[in-house]
Order: structure tokens, then C-alpha cells, then sequence
């Protein structure tokens, strides 16, 4: 225990004086997530407010024939513009997102009061373009229902009538849960920064020490390989858990410079929320540095290990990405599982939701096994005579 | 004192090393002298236990290396083949840190350091990084982390290798210094001025097999050749026709 501390402390000192290493694991590492974090909310939510208020540009064919209904809609915030012969293609091809087409016959059955048919031209396999057909839908609906109402009362007809069921939205999404919806990416970015602070330490004092030819005379003192593996993962699981700290604290402070109050989000990122996801990430952090040295001391060189690592880095993404494409709701299993347990439970965190310390206690249980179950698999390879040999 | 019995290690279908048994005897420096992929240090390995010999039975200062491999560790200072130092460590914090992995305190690894400082004339290396050491101030600060623990018996696989000339003069001194202090010194090397220079005894390995035992002297009389270099020739020679008929 005493050699592990001691090997723990020189593998701290040589990292500390490695360029490399302190631009991964304490400045790149904990700023660049939380940094792009900070400039995809801006153009998200700046995306969504512009479009929401802007006046929205729509070619309008045959605007002579309906010039009140044309102006209608402009006061709610179309801006029409000059008609191009053959819009159809013009949609196909790309050039405009959204046609609106007047009939001549408009005129003649607005007049005798059957349905006046207009046209939409778009397409909808275009996703950019939902947002201008949801608004133009919208207020011509808005429109539809003002005339109406106003046909109704001009014959002495309640306007109530004519809407026999009302639907009253009630959304009871908090103001935290919408605002996950878009932070549903955070815990990944979360171990990804914990994966980051530890990596170089991980291939540097495995693959790196091998290839420098320093391990064979490392091995050779009297000091048991476990002592050995035990101060290089604890080194590695300092660096990461450093880098994980900072990256918290740094997305404590982006999340001041979010968009949030614009978009409706209201997040905890609070000291609460930092302790609270420090806690369930710390078995974690163990779990990562342990698995980090195992795959680099199977590589023969730095650069082979960097490879391995790098690929490694997309692992965690599976979880985020399963629970984008399937929303499911958590489930005990899921808090359970490394890396799943670790993303659902610092998602709930982030939702203001509270987690029951059970769950919290059986996945951090679960994570540490299984570190303790890798180390067990390090150390034989350790043991083996392949690790030390350089040549 | 350094007793090999019977070692064979085998790699895949490779026979590194077939049989081989000598002793190193304390107050000499004893030369495993051989070409290329003879065995040595495949050999050497097995001596101070980063490796277990498939077979045979190796004793330092008469303890089982196979039952007690850290007891042995603590009686032997090695410099493997592979003497890669920590480059943005220095000197001293090369040497101390092995120092502390014998078990020495902070305290008495500084002392022992600034004593070896002091005999290997390194002193002015002591606090400089070892990111720009040259190759024979790399060997020296690799020597000076394998005596740290002031070990009985010192195993250098080829120290002189790319070495400069006053290098390899400074390192003979070295070797020369620990056999008059009564430890035993095993070297491995192919360059024959190196055993003539240094060797009380001389160990010729083969093809993972001992061929020839003895001082200079005896090998030079058994193989009737005046020149060393010629006796060396001569045995290897005579063992490699042996081994093809």
C-alpha cells in the first residue's frame, strides 16, 4: 500500500510537468464540452425565437384576386412577396421553401360563402421547412376562425356553436424537464470529460512506459505488480476526477450564460446538483482509469494505445443515443448498469428530480465491482511476463 | 553469489535458452560472453526474476529465486537490457524513486543518492532533467538506480553498449570499484575487449547452451590460441559444428 502511494505520487509529479497531459486533462478536457455546449444552446434557441418572430417570407401567386385575405395574414406576420411563374418546380428544385397559391375562383365562392380553397406548396420531406408551414397553417387557420365567427354573429348565431369541443393544453412538462431535453446530452459530455482528464495518464504509464523502456526496470524492484497497478490507477483516476471537477464548475458557470429564461428552461446546475452528480460519478471515474490502463497495456505502442482509447471515447455515447432514439422511463436495471446508470441517474439529477438513495447506492455498488472485477483482469495481465518485455 | 542450475525458457517453439548453469562468484567480475541471440539476456531475466525459467533452479546469496523472487530482488541491483529513465523526472528524482521503492525513506533515499552522485562524479546531472541526457549519462544515472538499495550482487546487461570511449573507461572504473567492495558482478556483453579488460571469469554462451567455462587464461590454454578474440572464435566455431551434426 505504502509502494502504491509512492508510485502514485511520482506518476502525479512526472504528469504535472507534461504540456500534454495538463492541456487534455485540465483545460481542454473540462472547457471545450461545456464551451460547445454553451454555443449549440445559442444557436438553437436564437434559431427558434428568430424564426418566432420574424416576418415570415412567403411567395403569394394570384395576390390581386384576394386582396383583404393577403392582408389578412400580413398583420399577422406575413410578409407576401411578388409571385414566380411555375411554383411547383420551384419547391421541387429547392428554390423556395413555401408557396402560397390563390385560385381565381376564390373570389367568386368567398362571395357566395362556400369554401374558398387556397394551396400550400411544399415539401414536407424537408424538415426546415415545418416550422414556416406550422406558422402560415396557423394563421390561416386563425383567419378561418375569426370569419367564422363573425358569419355566425351576422346571422345571430352564438359563435360557440360552432366549436362543440375546446382542448385546453395543459403541458406538465417543468420548466427543468424542458430545459433537460435539450441538456440531455450533458452527462455524456460528463464522462467524456472524465474519459479525456485520465487518458494520457493511462497510456502513459502503461504503453508510453513500456515503449520508453522504463518498466522493465520498474518491475524488477521489490514491489509487488499490485502495488504498482494500484498507484498508476489512482494516479489516472486523480487526473480524471480533476478534469471531471473542473468541467462541473465550468458548466455551473455556462449554464449562468445560457439562453435559458428566452427558451423557457429553467436548470438546476446548482451546488446541489455538482455534489450530486460528483457522488454517483465517482465509482465511475475508478471504473474508467482501471479500464483505460487495461486496454493501453495491451497495445504495444503510445500510438496503438491512443487509437484503442480514442475508439473507447464513443462507447458511453450508446446509452445517450439509445435513450434519445427510444425514450423509455427509467427503470431500476438502467440506474444499475455502468455508464447507462450513471447518465440516467445525472439526467434525473438535472431534471430537479429526486433519485431515492437506494438506486444511487446499488449503481454505485454495481460500478465499483466491476472496476474491482477489471482491476482483477489487469493484474494477471501484469503478472504476465509479455507486459514488461519492450522488445 | 549468483548460482544458475539448469535454466531452459523457451518462447513459442523458440529455445532461448537450453540448460544453461554457472555460478558468479562474489569479489569478481564474472563476463557472460556470447554473439548475437545466444541467450544472455533471456538469461539474465531469469536472474533477478522478471522472467521464470521453464526449468531449473536459480539461488542468490543461496535463496530460491522460484519461492522467494523479493527477497532476491533486494539482493540484486540490475540494469536490464531495456534502461529507459523518466524524462521529465531528474536525475536525483530518477535514483530516489527506486530508492523508495526498495522501501528506503525520504530521508535516507536522499543520502544514498547524494552518495552515488558523489562516486559516479554525476553530481552536476543531479537536478537536471533527463529529457536531454546523452546515452553514457543515461547508463550512469541507470546504474546508479540499480545500486541504490547498495545490493550484494549487480547484474548489468551490456552497460557498455553505445557508450563513447572515456564513457566505457568510467564505467570499468565503476564495475572495478564494486568488485574491490566484494560484490559479485555479472555482466553480459559480445565485445571481447570488454571481458578482457574487466573479467575474472568468463562464461561462453552458445545457441542457449554454456560452451566454455573458465578465466582467460584457461580458455585462452584450452583452445591453444594466444589471442583471446581467436579463442572466442574458435569455441563458438567448435559449438556450432557440434550442434549441426
Amino acid at each position: 500500500m505504502n509502494k502504491a502511494l509512492i508510485v502514485f505520487s511520482k506518476e502525479c509529479a512526472e504528469s504535472l510537468r507534461d504540456r500534454r497531459v495538463l492541456l487534455n486533462a485540465l483545460v481542454l478536457g473540462p472547457l471545450l464540452t461545456p464551451l460547445l455546449f454553451l454555443v449549440l444552446m445559442h444557436m438553437i434557441v436564437g434559431r427558434e425565437l428568430e424564426k418566432a418572430e420574424k416576418p415570415l417570407p412567403v411567395v403569394v401567386v394570384g395576390q390581386k384576386t384576394a386582396p383583404n385575405f393577403v392582408q389578412a395574414l400580413e398583420h399577422e406576420g406575413l410578409l407576401a412577396l411578388p409571385e414566380v411563374p411555375d411554383p411547383e418546380a420551384a419547391v421541387r428544385e429547392q428554390r423556395l421553401d413555401l408557396v402560397l397559391r390563390i385560385p381565381a375562383r376564390f373570389a367568386d365562392d368567398w362571395r357566395e360563402g362556400r369554401p374558398a380553397q387556397i394551396e400550400l406548396i411544399y415539401d414536407s420531406s424537408r424538415q426546415d421547412v415545418r416550422g414556416e408551414v406550422d406558422r402560415i397553417e396557423s394563421m390561416i387557420e386563425g383567419f378561418s376562425h375569426r370569419t367564422t365567427s363573425l358569419r355566425l354573429l351576422a346571422r345571430g348565431i352564438a359563435p360557440s356553436i360552432a366549436n362543440p369541443v375546446v382542448i385546453a393544453a395543459r403541458d406538465q412538462a417543468t420548466p427543468q424537464a424542458r430545459g433537460a431535453l435539450l441538456l440531455g446530452m450533458l452527462p455524456y459530455f460528463l464522462i467524456l470529460t472524465a474519459l479525456i482528464g485520465g487518458m494520457w495518464l493511462a497510456i502513459d504509464s502503461t504503453a508510453g512506459e513500456r515503449e520508453r523502456q522504463s518498466l522493465e526496470p520498474l518491475l524488477v524492484n521489490p514491489v509487488g505488480r499490485g502495488a504498482v497497478l494500484l498507484g498508476k490507477m489512482l494516479a489516472t483516476a486523480t487526473f480524471s476526477m480533476a478534469s471531471l471537477i473542473l468541467g462541473l464548475l465550468a458548466f455551473v458557470l455556462v449554464g449562468h450564460l445560457m439562453p435559458a429564461d428566452e427558451a423557457g428552461l429553467g436548470l438546476s446546475i446548482g451546488s446541489r446538483f455538482v455534489f450530486g452528480a460528483l457522488t454517483v460519478m465517482a465509482p465511475l471515474v475508478l471504473l474508467i482509469a482501471i479500464a483505460q490502463i487495461w486496454v493501453a497495456s495491451f497495445a504495444r505502442s503510445f500510438r496503438e494505445a491512443q487509437t484503442y482509447l480514442g475508439l473507447a471515447q464513443l462507447l458511453p455515447l450508446i446509452p445517450s443515443v439509445l435513450m434519445m432514439a427510444v425514450p423509455m422511463r427509467p427503470k431500476l436495471w438502467m440506474s444499475v448498469v455502468p455508464l447507462f446508470g450513471q447518465q440516467v441517474t445525472v439526467l434525473r439529477m438535472l431534471r430537479g428530480e429526486g433519485v431515492d438513495n437506494l438506486t444511487i447506492a446499488s449503481g454505485m455498488a454495481v460500478t465499483l465491482a466491476s472496476a474491482g472485477l477489471i482491476f482483477y483482469l489487469t493484474l494477471r495481465l501484469f503478472r504476465s511476463e509479455r507486459v514488461a518485455i519492450s522488445s | 553469489m549468483i548460482e544458475a542450475h539448469d535454466l531452459w525458457k523457451a518462447f513459442g517453439t523458440t529455445q532461448a535458452v537450453a540448460g544453461v548453469s554457472f555460478s558468479a562468484l562474489d569479489g569478481q567480475i564474472t563476463g557472460l560472453l556470447g554473439p548475437n541471440g545466444a541467450g544472455k539476456t533471456t538469461t539474465l531475466r531469469m536472474l533477478y526474476t522478471l522472467m521464470r525459467p521453464d526449468r531449473g533452479q536459480i539461488r542468490v546469496d543461496g535463496i530460491d529465486a522460484a519461492s522467494a523472487p523479493m527477497e532476491v530482488r533486494k539482493r540484486i541491483g540490475a540494469l536490464p537490457d531495456a534502461r529507459g529513465l523518466y524524462k521529465r523526472l531528474s536525475a536525483r528524482e530518477n535514483i530516489e524513486y527506486f530508492a523508495r521503492l526498495h522501501g528506503l525513506s525520504a530521508a535516507q533515499a536522499r543520502d544514498r543518492c547524494s552518495e552515488l552522485l558523489r562516486a559516479l562524479q554525476m553530481q552536476a546531472l543531479a537536478e537536471r532533467r533527463a529529457e536531454g541526457f546523452s546515452q553514457g549519462e543515461r547508463v550512469k544515472t541507470a546504474i546508479a538506480r540499480a545500486l541504490v538499495h547498495n545490493p550484494r550482487n549487480v547484474i548489468l546487461d551490456e552497460p557498455g553498449n553505445g557508450l563513447d570511449v572515456m564513457a566505457n573507461l568510467g564505467l570499468r572504473e565503476v564495475l572495478r570499484s564494486l568488485r574491490a567492495e566484494g560484490r559479485c558482478v555479472l555482466i553480459s556483453t559480445h565485445i571481447m575487449q570488454e571481458v578482457a579488460a574487466l573479467c575474472d571469469r568468463i562464461v561462453i554462451i552458445a545457441h542457449g547452451r554454456v560452451v566454455a567455462d573458465g578465466t582467460p587464461e584457461a580458455l585462452r590454454e584450452h583452445s591453444q590460441e594466444r589471442n583471446l578474440e581467436d579463442a572466442f572464435m574458435k569455441i563458438i566455431g567448435a559449438a556450432a559444428r557440434e550442434e549441426s551434426t
